[in-house]
């Protein structure tokens, strides 16, 4: 191997030396592919911008978000200008510092659902396809009545019964959330569990966890990656839903879907009020979907046509 | 949910034993199903809710009222046979009473059905006839300008939330161009016009020849029926886009081709007759996901459904009433996935003959 | 012998990631009302032969010739509307397996019918129909005529495909592999019924095959394809004179029922030849 190669040539070398090299290798060529995709490069960037709105809400928002300006008499339902792009709502807040804070709101729903589902779902799935017989069983029936009901009905039904609040409906969505990598998991799992090295695995004596936890899961996570982008959009939506019906976030905290619900009757004089956060909505729920499209595209090119 | 498939029957004389057997086990699994859900319920009205009996008779009750029905739910027995007066009740399609509008749960409901099915019917319809000759259009023409173009369409319907579309739609259409009437289902002059017979406006009224009743029925329900239907649209030009790619790349698409056929033909007789199979499924998946649309869209058009019983029972936290119709919408989802099965099998011919020749 | 088809110096060529690859490379010859076999393992071209010569090349690959004749009409750059004039009345092509060439919904009568409406009216359309199905010997055409392609056997169903494109009475046929899907009983069957039609009607046959020995009983030339070009012409009955050593050692190749070498030859590849 000569010291002259430069570093992309060494990522997309044909024969890597080293495990290391390999790994490299696969990311970078995943990385071009994906960069190659304008619609993805447009999603990862959104996506990247709200999380950086997120942390640094509180530095670049103009306002607070809960005190409104100048008190009650102060500036209530003004139009978009200068000193408000987004207008105020009707208790004089500014709408730009609230969607900002928002977003911090969206962004902390989207990832504890995420980190909460996933490797629940991922257990479920691989268990059920590891060990068959009628742990499958139990556990797929388990599975399919979850997804037997529509996810924004069933969380809507958790909601209301655990009560409002924002870590009731994290709880409630992420209940909704798992079922699908149960499912994916399982598949994967099924296609590799005969194969030799996970026999030979078992030979040497690892234990059915040691398996599970150190074989067969990392293979299901590129599938579980693209899967969990492409949910994120659904689950701010189902996030928004639930602000928008008075569960999840309370008021005064600005969650978007609650700030819809807010601005509702002012939608025809004021439209602002009620446009702005939904904007918000549309434009990370599309972020997430072009990324997760693209990412699809990239990891799983069978699933494009 | 995934059927298991008609077993081969080569070399038994009659088929069928098998689909008997396999009916059978269709059921079987439908009713595990179901009562997995009310399974489900079941926990979350018992077992969740903070205080299971304030969930019903809501905070307003007496004491009496209180203790009532704490007995009637059981609340002192153990948990198995709290479970097993729940499925007697609800078997008996005995939802409780909702505490919100004082009227049995199954009557609300039934009353409500009616709404959400005539707004998800035209909805589907809209989303059919737009999104299969979309998905089409996109198939032949991929990887073009236009098939992006309709991709970009279907994201935007997969991205925005249904409820600030609503709420944009009436204040564009509404509000500012006046092209559609606002809430409701119908305009209070003409409410009385129709006699209630299905409990679909637009049925009725055609039926009746109360044709400015259809109007404004029909002006009332277009915007959120489009706006559902674009959200079925998005899914089913994409699923539909993806079934006619496969088909057009068989070989019997070449054999058409050497036939002489016009191109035409071959996309949409040839082709799309076999993507046609997989694509009912399909829509009748998206017709269940157009319940779940529809709780959302209610609620921002007033209209009178299930969606917006739904969301008023939810924000008191009436529980028999969101249970109940929790458990109506499951059992349509259900329902709706076992129909979409059906069709598969009957729809394509090989399966539907299986245990013929081959 | 007049030329119904003239080839001269054809090639197709597929945009792939490392250039444009070139996957016939400059085949020739003609064809008259006789039978040409063009034998070829996978990957040397003949199959795209076949499809190029009907205009059936599948985008994005591209073919250009010199000379693309049928019958004096010029193929090369032919409208939408002259191939209609051509193809399925002039000019037809049978594939390999049947329960991918059929459509799977549609019935084999309704297939036929669709054939047959190319040249005649809706009431002859149904007669001709089952008297093909006659002429290719299937016992029980009415039942044919009403089934679905999955429900026969493959022997049947690469006869309802022969039915199919004959139907109209073509000038030329183009035979990809008919009989590589079938079992080697039904596959002389199959290709007793093509031979009788063929003669017939005296028709121009095209028969791509993998098979040497299938495709020199069968046909009075052959042509034999390696990497894309033609590396041998020579006339059936001469098939153990072959002067290319790639045919010469597909030749060997074959076991003969008398017996003889052991062990049995094998094909020693020589680069030069892909040249």
């Amino acid at each position: 191997m000569s010291g002259l190669q430069t570093r992309r040539e060494w990522l997309l070398s044909d024969s890597p030396v080293s495990r290391g090299q390999a790994r490299w290798g696969q990311s970078y060529r995943i990385w071009l592919a994906l960069t190659a995709n304008r619609l993805a490069m447009v999603g990862l960037w959104i996506v990247i911008i709200l999380a950086l709105l997120a942390i640094f809400a509180p530095l670049i928002a103009p306002y607070d978000p809960l005190e409104g300006i100048g008190g009650l008499r102060g500036a209530r339902l003004e139009p978009p200008s200068w000193s408000h792009p987004f207008g105020t709502d009707d208790l004089s807040r500014d709408i730009l510092s609230r969607v900002l804070h928002g977003s911090r709101l969206t962004l902390l729903v989207v990832l504890l659902v995420a980190v909460i589902a996933t490797p629940i779902g991922l257990a479920i799935g691989t268990a059920a396809g590891y060990f068959g017989g009628w742990v499958d069983v139990v556990l797929m029936r388990i599975t399919d009545i979850f997804m037997a009901f529509p996810r924004l009905i069933l969380a809507l039904a958790f909601a209301s019964a655990l009560g409002p609040g924002i870590e009731n409906a994290i709880i409630a969505i992420a209940i909704t959330a798992w079922p699908p990598y149960a499912r994916l998991a399982r598949a994967e799992t099924l296609t590799i569990r005969e194969t030799d090295y996970i026999n030979a695995a078992r030979l040497q004596g690892a234990s059915s966890l040691r398996i599970l936890w150190g074989h067969v899961t990392p293979l299901c996570l590129s599938s579980a990656i693209v899967r969990v982008t492409l949910d994120m959009a659904g689950i701010i939506l189902i996030a928004a839903g639930l602000g928008f019906l008075g569960l999840g976030a309370q008021p005064p905290q600005p969650e978007w879907g609650a700030m819809i619900a807010g601005g509702r009757r002012f939608i025809i004089d004021q439209w602002w009020v009620a446009t702005m956060p939904g904007l918000a909505i549309f434009i990370v729920a599309l972020g997430f979907n072009l990324l997760g499209d693209g990412l699809r595209d990239v990891l799983d090119p069978k699933a494009r046509k | 949910m995934a059927l298991p498939s008609p077993t081969q029957t080569e070399g038994r004389a009659s088929a069928l034993p098998a689909f008997l057997w396999n009916a059978t086990k269709l059921l079987l699994t439908v009713a595990v199903t179901l009562l997995g859900l009310l399974l489900v319920t079941f926990l979350i009205s018992h077992v969740i809710s903070v205080d299971p009996v304030l969930a019903v008779v809501g905070d307003r009750a007496s004491k009496s009222t209180y203790d009532k029905m704490f007995i009637e739910m059981g609340l002192d027995r153990p948990l198995y046979e709290q479970f097993w007066i729940y499925v007697q009740k609800v078997l008996s399609l005995d939802f409780g009473k909702s505490f919100l509008t004082k009227k049995d749960v199954v009557d609300d409901i039934a009353r409500a059905f009616p709404a959400t099915l005539e707004l998800a019917t035209l909805a589907i319809i809209i989303g059919t006839v737009i999104g299969v000759p979309l998905g089409i259009v996109s198939a032949v023409k991929a990887g073009k300008p236009i098939d992006q173009f309709v991709r970009i369409i279907g994201l935007i319907g997969y991205s925005a939330p249904i409820f600030w579309l609503g709420l944009l739609g009436l204040l564009v259409f509404y509000a500012k161009l006046d092209w559609i009437s606002g809430p409701g289902r119908i305009d209070i002059a003409y409410e009385y016009s129709i006699t209630p017979a299905t409990g679909m406006l637009l049925v009725d009224s055609a039926m009746q020849g109360q044709w400015e009743a259809f109007r404004n029925a029909f002006s009332h329900i277009i915007l959120p029926a489009s706006l559902l239907g674009y959200n079925a649209m998005a899914y089913i030009s994409r699923m539909t886009r993806s079934f006619m790619l496969t088909e057009l790349a068989q070989e019997y698409v070449i054999t058409a081709r050497v036939k002489g056929v016009p191109e035409w033909r071959i996309i949409w007789v040839h082709a799309l007759r076999n993507a046609a199979v997989p694509l009912v499924t399909v829509i009748a998946f998206s017709y269940g996901g157009l319940l779940e649309g529809s709780v959302l869209t209610e609620t921002v058009f007033a209209w009178p459904g299930l969606g917006l019983y739904l969301t008023n029972s939810l924000q008191v936290a009436d529980m028999n009433a969101v249970l109940g119709g929790t458990l109506v919408i499951g059992t349509i989802f259900v329902g709706l996935n076992l129909l979409s099965d059906l069709l598969y099998n009957v729809l394509d011919p090989r399966v539907r003959r299986r245990g013929g020749k081959s | 012998m007049t030329s119904l088809l003239t080839v001269d110096d054809l090639r197709i060529t597929f945009p792939t990631r490392q250039g444009p690859s070139e996957v016939v490379r400059g085949v020739s010859f003609s064809l008259g009302r006789e039978r040409l076999g063009i034998v070829g393992e996978s990957g040397s071209g003949k199959s795209q032969t076949g499809r190029a010569i009907l205009g059936l090349t599948p985008p994005p690959g591209v073919a250009t010739a010199q000379k693309l004749d049928f019958d004096g009409i010029d193929l090369r750059g032919a409208s939408p509307a002259k191939w209609r004039e051509l193809r399925g009345i002039r000019m037809s092509m049978i594939m390999q397996d049947p329960k991918f060439s059929l459509n799977p919904v549609m019935t084999i009568g309704r297939q036929l019918i669709e054939a047959a409406l190319r040249t005649s009216s809706r009431t002859e359309a149904r007669d001709s129909a089952m008297a093909m199905l006659e002429a290719v010997q299937i016992r029980d055409p009415a039942r044919v005529f009403k089934a679905y392609p999955h429900e026969l056997s493959g022997g049947m169903g690469q006869r309802a495909m022969i039915a199919m494109m004959l139907i109209t009475q073509p000038d030329l046929l183009i035979a990809d592999e008919p009989t590589s899907a079938l079992d080697v009983t039904v596959q002389i069957e199959v290709l007793r019924i093509l031979d009788r039609l063929v003669t017939d009607r005296g028709m121009g046959l095209i028969f791509i095959s993998h098979d040497l020995r299938l495709v020199s009983s069968f046909c009075d030339r052959v042509l034999v394809m390696y990497a894309g070009r033609v590396v041998e012409e020579v006339k059936a009955s001469d098939l153990a004179q072959a002067k290319h050593p790639y045919t010469q050692g597909l030749y060997k190749c074959l076991p003969k029922i008398e017996g003889g070498l052991r062990p049995l030859a094998t094909l020693q590849r020589d680069a030069e030849w892909a040249r």
